[in-house]
C-alpha cells in the first residue's frame, strides 16, 4: 500500500518540525495534518518522546567544587567579582556567566 | 554553568576531563571577552570556545562507526521496527514503552559510538536545544551540513538503540519495517 503524498511529506518534516525550524506556515500545514492523522501524529509522538528520553538520559550535575575551581582560575587572571556576588556575575549582556 | 558542564561530560565522557575543558573553556572566554561583540549570542559563543577546546584538546581516538556505515540506515529506523506505523494503525501503541527502558548506560553509549561530527551536532541539537543556525555557528560549518550530520546522526542513534534492545531481549529481530511506509525507499 502506497503512503498517501500528505504522510510522506509529514514525515520528511518531521525532524525540522521538532527542531522548530519550520516556516510558520509549514508548522501550521503539518499542524492541520497531524490533527486528522493519527498514523503521523503517532510517529512524531514517538520521536518527540525518544528525544526526551535520551536528554533525560545525558544529564549531569555541576561538582561545586569545579564551580569554586573555575572561580578561583578567572580571580588569578585579574577577575574582578562585583560586590556581593559569587562568581562572574553578569557578564556585559547582563546575563549571569557562571 | 550547569548546561556547560553537561555539554562537556557528554563530549568528553569523563568527569576529570569535563571539569579540566569547562575550567579552560571560563578562562578562553574571559581572556576573549574583549573581542565579544554586543548582539552575539552569548550561549552559542560559550560552546563554540566549549567545542573548539574539545576538538583540539580532548577529542578520543576511539574507533567509532564509519560514516558510511550509516548510508544503509532508513528513516524513523527505531519507530519502523516497533511495529509503530502498522501498530497505530492497528490501534496498538506499546513502542513509548520501550523508549522507558533504555538505561542511561545504553543511551550513553548510543550517543558514543556515533561518529565524532555526527555527535557533536546531536548532542548540540537534541540535548542543548540549539537552532540549526546555532550550531552552524558553532561548529563553523554551512547549515546544510548541520542538517545532513543531524539526519544521519540521529538514524545512527536509533539503530544503536534498537541493537540494545534486541541484544536485551526488549524488541524482537524479527520485527521488520512496515510494508505499508513508503518514505524510506
Amino acid at each position: 500500500m502506497e503512503e498517501p503524498p500528505d504522510c510522506t511529506r509529514a514525515l520528511r518534516e518531521l525532524y525540522e518540525f521538532l527542531d522548530g525550524e519550520l516556516t510558520i506556515d509549514r508548522r501550521n500545514r503539518l499542524k492541520t495534518h497531524l490533527d486528522g492523522c493519527s498514523h503521523c501524529f503517532s510517529a512524531f509522538d514517538f520521536e518527540a518522546e525518544l528525544r526526551e528520553v535520551v536528554k533525560s538520559r545525558l544529564s549531569a550535575e555541576v561538582p561545586e567544587s569545579l564551580r569554586l575551581r573555575v572561580h578561583r582560575a578567572l580571580l588569578v587572571e585579574g577577575y574582578q567579582p562585583p560586590p556581593g556576588s559569587f562568581g562572574l556575575g553578569t557578564g556585559r549582556l547582563g546575563r549571569p556567566l557562571l | 554553568m550547569g548546561q556547560l558542564y553537561a555539554a562537556a561530560v557528554r563530549m568528553t565522557r569523563n568527569a576529570s576531563d569535563a571539569e579540566d575543558l569547562v575550567q579552560e573553556t571560563y578562562l578562553r572566554a574571559y581572556r576573549g571577552f574583549g573581542g565579544f561583540e554586543t548582539g552575539t549570542n552569548l550561549k552559542a559563543w560559550m560552546y563554540r570556545i566549549l567545542t573548539n577546546t574539545y576538538i583540539n584538546s580532548y577529542r578520543a581516538k576511539k574507533r567509532r562507526l564509519e560514516e558510511t556505515d550509516l548510508d544503509e540506515v532508513e528513516d524513523l529506523y527505531l519507530y519502523r521496527r516497533l511495529g509503530g506505523l502498522e501498530a497505530a494503525a492497528a490501534g496498538r501503541s506499546a513502542e513509548d514503552e520501550l523508549l522507558d527502558h533504555f538505561t542511561e548506560a545504553e543511551v550513553v553509549d548510543a550517543v558514543e559510538a556515533l561518529p565524532e561530527q555526527f555527535r557533536l551536532a546531536v548532542l548540540l541539537a537534541d540535548v542543548e536545544g540549539f537552532a540549526y543556525k546555532e550550531i552552524a555557528e558553532i561548529l563553523d560549518v554551512p547549515i546544510g551540513t548541520v542538517m545532513s550530520r543531524l539526519h544521519r546522526g540521529r538514524k545512527a542513534l536509533q539503530k544503536q538503540l534498537w541493537d540494545f534492545a534486541v541484544a536485551r531481549g526488549l524488541a524482537s529481530e524479527a520485527a521488520t519495517p512496515s510494508t505499508q511506509d513508503a518514505t524510506a525507499r
